[in-house]
């Protein structure tokens, strides 16, 4: 499933597409310590957070992960939607918590 | 034997624009069809030292160079140095002020990333004078 594709089934927020209508989710990372999400995600993962700085969207290009979702009703601000746009990362916004978004991709994930 | 070169300073007064060095480098590899898998790896570690020279060291100069055979990173700041190597590489091991805290790194995992993510690493520090740290991704 994409990045996109989950958020209509899900009614997440698409933000920014970027490459999120072109990529398969392929597993999950919950985090907010960007450099823990640095080493430990694993390309094409969901990036659940709740860490909405300019550094987030560069971890996720960094990492190569296929979309951020931020969570509990928290929003990027224009500086990073601006980034995300350049460097063509997708994100999902969402007013769940991490852990029902976890849930829910887990659930896609056949995981739960 | 062809090498390409890439140096990049490092801006230590914008923590926003950290990354940047990383982003470009990345974007080269990808373009000169580098394997993914050490695209990432030196994504990673380089992108960790970049943050690095931008919380502890007011920036600093990143030089790449490409062989056939293997990345080098060389990252030369002239910040305070590292007073004890051994205790900065354990993980959760951090000086890092709160600010940085705050957006989401000083979590002391940075040096530990760039170990484990390049395939060498040395580090030279000298407090007072500075710090090198070279690190090498193989491609073969």
């Amino acid at each position: 499933m994409t990045p996109v594709e989950f958020a209509g089934k899900y009614g997440l927020t698409v933000v920014t597409e970027g490459g999120g209508s072109c990529r398969e989710i392929e597993g999950a990372y919950c985090c907010d310590l960007l450099s823990m999400v640095m080493g430990r995600a694993q390309e094409n993962d969901a990036f659940v957070t709740v860490m909405a700085n300019v550094n987030t969207i560069a971890v996720a290009v960094l990492a190569d992960v296929a979309c951020v979702i931020l969570c509990e009703g928290i929003h990027f601000d224009e500086a990073c939607i601006l980034r995300a746009k350049q460097q063509e990362v997708c994100v999902l916004e969402s007013e769940k918590s991490a852990f029902a978004v976890a849930l829910l991709l887990g659930k896609e994930l056949g995981l739960c | 034997m062809n090498t390409l070169k890439w140096t990049y300073e490092v801006d230590g007064s914008d923590f926003t624009r950290a990354g940047e060095a990383s982003s470009a480098v990345k974007k080269n590899l990808r373009k000169l069809g580098v394997p993914p898998e050490a695209i990432r790896k030196v994504s990673i570690a380089l992108y960790e030292g970049e943050i690095n020279m931008v919380i502890h060291a007011n920036g600093g100069v990143i030089t790449v160079e490409m062989t056939p055979e293997k990345i080098d990173m060389v990252l030369a700041d002239t910040g305070k140095g590292i007073p004890d190597i051994e205790q900065a590489m354990k993980e959760g091991w951090s000086t890092a002020p709160d600010e940085v805290r705050s957006l989401g790194f000083g979590a002391g995992m940075g040096l530990p990333n760039m170990k484990k993510y390049s395939d060498e690493m040395k580090i030279d520090s000298t407090v007072g004078v500075g710090t090198t740290v070279y690190m090498t991704v193989y491609l073969q």
